[in-house]
């Protein structure tokens, strides 16, 4: 077996123990392991033959997400007005497999998103739609990951920034879209495209730092809005906000870490959203992506006690649970054994193991056949690390734009 | 009323549905296919009915019509799409618009809620209404059933949580938690929220907490291993003067967990915790201390907490680092002097 796979029959031990109180966490939990050690004793018999197992499927993730980039069954249908989203999950899957595309691809793809750019600046969900932030930071990492001056330029930066303005609540926080809920996700995608797209201004932001900050819960994880319970999601929209701030020191880091660690699951190794729920293989990007940026935090703290060569997290774990229990035979990428594939799922999960693969700069740690390997990613945009540092490096060069609240 | 309210689903049942295009009292309207440009991409394999629903959907925006037809109109593409938000801000205008009476409008959103309860946008809706009719009667019965089908409907809990802010509701809302949690100790929504209510309401006093921490501990000893009570057993010490090391309670329990042999990954996490506290309060023998929660960490990374062993080994090295540092810093300054 190969060295740096987890014993199986060590791990035994790390079954849920429901202390003779069953309740329906405990039941579902239950469940799950169960689901999951069959795999995992499946997969250590398979290893016996083939001592490079487990093996990433690219090719079968490869041409189930090419087979999407132009055509989505009928189910898809909950999904129109989410489509940049269906755009930038696809790209960001293809650029960490290390797919590439024709340059007349990337240019349709280019001109259908600037189809959902709004008038009023933003992107929307699809053609004709209204704008809103969730889809706008999907189209920018999307146009930023085709990386074409083509894709750059479908961005209006002025007319974005002005939507900006227009979805800035008056505590700094922000709307979702003009009308629309607010919640800790609309800071973070507001702040990754102002950054990404050097449309940041002071004033746009000013006192969303203490508004995330009031979202950061007693369990240590930021929850959507103030009050709410921690959850992986939105702490990792909450820490990647604060350090698109640069303001990491107002959130209590300590707490934050150790409430992070808490969510790898000690059986499945991959993440669960909020304590005592069962894992997802999209937190693997949630919760894992939120490593990298703890790295730096902590390496400025406290810089020698932090490890120079791994993340805080069992990083072999989470590649093991990604490989052996999220795969989906014919291609894609699934939250847990026995559910269906879906775009969503392929993408952040991987992502996550991108991140669990790739330290700071130093050498890849790959769980399995050594062809596992993906790209790296910038984890503060998750966008493939090149595609984001040409990005930031091309709109550098542009003036930032002055527009007022209207 | 009701008949202005009934979507035409209703009218047409799904045997004899009737698109849109082939309706007499529509046929004033050109319909305004979607604009995909040259090449669409991601492109979803719409059902005829779906395209049809849009396509009107469409242009009654371009056209801005505020009318009943275009009111039933937001509905037909709601059901097929309950996730398009702009449908229902353009729905939204079309009900101030008309100045509708907003009882059946929650009525339609509560069924729209019970069968996507995980949506965005039905739960936003409901607030909007809710805000604009400013009454909040029925929402704690509307969380509740939702909450009994999940318990942990994160959507749910919001929008509780707005109410009962908003209106100021949190009269009876600890004995719900504490039913909730009577059915599932490990809620940890049910755990938060129970934080959420003190932490609006009384407070953390000196008597508030003294109670949280009986009710806690006592959580504690029925599952020494549920996550969910020993962080919210944090959450009350964070206002506790004496922090998470001084109250004679909590050290009492741990003491005795840990002398019957409990290994709980949550009790030695917390011990750690005490030892690092007394040795920022200079409480006792720093050096014992130190050596204590090394010891602690070093079984937690090897035997008890394994998948932590990266963080365990951090915690050690950091809490070392410290003390020394702190220790040349003591003998620095004496040197000084
Ligand atoms: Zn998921």
């Amino acid at each position: 077996m190969a060295a740096n796979v987890r014993s199986f029959e060590a791990i035994k031990k790390e079954r849920f123990k429901d202390e003779n109180c069953p309740t329906p966490t405990s039941e579902e939990q239950m469940k799950v392991e169960e689901s999951v050690e069959q795999l995992f004793d499946l997969f250590s018999k398979m290893v016996e033959i083939d001592l490079d197992a487990p093996t990433l499927l690219r090719i079968h993730h490869a041409a189930f997400l090419k087979k999407s980039l132009t055509y989505l069954p009928n189910a898809y249908q909950c999904l129109d007005a989410s489509r940049p989203w269906l755009c930038y999950w696809i790209l960001h899957s293809l650029e960490l497999l290390d797919e590439t595309l024709v340059s007349e691809d990337i240019s349709k793809i280019a001109q259908f998103l600037g189809k959902c750019q709004s008038p009023e600046g933003g992107f929307a969900g699809g053609p004709g739609q209204f704008p809103h932030l969730a889809p706008t930071y999907a189209a920018v990492n999307a146009l930023c990951t085709l990386g074409t001056e083509e894709a750059y330029n479908i961005i209006d930066r002025e007319k974005l920034q002005k939507f900006l303005w227009s979805v800035r609540s008056p505590e700094g926080a922000f709307q979702m879209h003009p009308g629309g809920e607010v919640d800790i996700r609309g800071v973070y995608c507001a702040l990754a495209v102002a950054r990404l797209t050097n449309i940041y201004t002071d004033a746009l932001f000013d006192n969303s730092a203490n508004w995330i900050v009031s979202c950061q819960t007693y369990e240590g994880g930021f929850s959507g809005s103030p009050g709410m319970e921690a959850h992986g999601g939105y702490a990792f929209c909450g820490l990647a906000a604060l350090s698109l701030l640069g303001k990491e020191q107002l959130c209590d880091i300590k707490s934050f870490l150790r409430w992070i660690v808490n969510r790898q699951m000690r059986f499945e190794g991959g993440f669960q959203g909020r304590t005592n729920k069962l894992v997802d293989g999209c937190y693997s990007f949630w919760q894992g992506g939120a490593f990298p940026l703890l790295h730096r935090i902590l390496t400025q703290q406290d810089p020698s006690a932090v490890s120079m060569e791994r993340w805080l997290f069992h990083q072999e774990a989470l590649q093991e649970y990604i490989l052996i229990c999220c795969q989906n035979s014919s291609g894609g990428l699934v939250d847990k054994p026995t559910k269906p594939r879906d775009i969503y799922h392929t993408c952040y999960t991987l992502s996550g193991l991108s991140v669990a693969q790739h330290f700071v700069h130093g050498k890849a740690n790959i769980v399995g056949n050594p062809n596992n390997e993906l790209a790296p990613i910038h984890p503060v945009y998750n966008v493939g690390l090149e595609a984001a540092l040409n990005a930031l490096q091309y709109f550098q060069q542009l003036p930032v734009p002055q527009t007022q609240p209207s | 009323m009701a008949e202005a309210d009934s979507s035409s689903e209703e009218l047409y049942d799904e045997g004899n549905w009737v698109f849109y295009k082939y309706r007499v009292d529509w046929n004033d309207v050109v319909p305004v296919p979607q604009d995909d440009g040259p090449y669409p991409i991601v492109a979803i394999a719409y059902s005829e009915k779906f395209r049809d629903i849009y396509d009107y959907f469409r242009a009654i925006l371009k056209s801005c019509e505020k009318s009943e037809r275009a009111l039933q109109l937001t509905k037909d593409a709601l059901d097929l799409n309950p996730a398009n938000y702009t449908v229902w801000q353009y729905r939204r205008e079309i009900l101030k618009h008309l100045n509708k009476d907003l009882i059946p409008e929650l009525q339609y959103v509560k069924e729209m809620i019970e069968e996507n309860p995980k949506n965005y946008q039905v739960w936003h809706h409901r607030r909007v209404i809710v805000e604009w009719l400013q009454d909040p009667s029925y929402e704690l019965n509307l969380t509740e059933t939702i909450l009994s089908q999940d318990a942990k409907n994160y959507h749910a809990w919001q929008h509780r949580q707005w109410v009962i802010r908003t209106f100021k509701l949190f009269n009876n809302e600890l004995e719900y938690v504490e039913q909730l949690l009577d059915d599932d100790i490990r809620n940890n929504s049910a755990w938060n929220q129970r934080y959420f209510v003190i932490n609006n309401t009384t407070g953390f006093t000196k008597e508030v907490i003294d109670r949280e921490l009986e009710f806690t501990l006592n959580k504690i000893k029925k599952v020494t291993n549920n996550e969910s009570a020993w962080n919210y057993l944090r959450g009350v010490l964070l206002h506790h003067t004496g922090g998470i090391s001084q109250d004679p309670a909590v050290k009492k329990m741990c003491e005795e967990l840990y002398l019957s042999g409990n290994r709980s990954p949550f009790l030695l996490a917390f011990l750690v915790d005490m030892c690092e506290e007394k040795i920022e309060r200079a409480d006792g023998d720093m050096n014992d201390s130190l050596q204590h929660a090394v010891q602690l960490c070093d079984v937690l990374a090897n035997e008890y907490d394994t998948i932590r062993k990266e963080y365990w080994n951090y915690v050690a090295r950091s809490l070392s680092q410290r003390m020394n540092s702190s220790e040349d810093e003591a003998t620095g300054s004496m040197k000084t002097e």
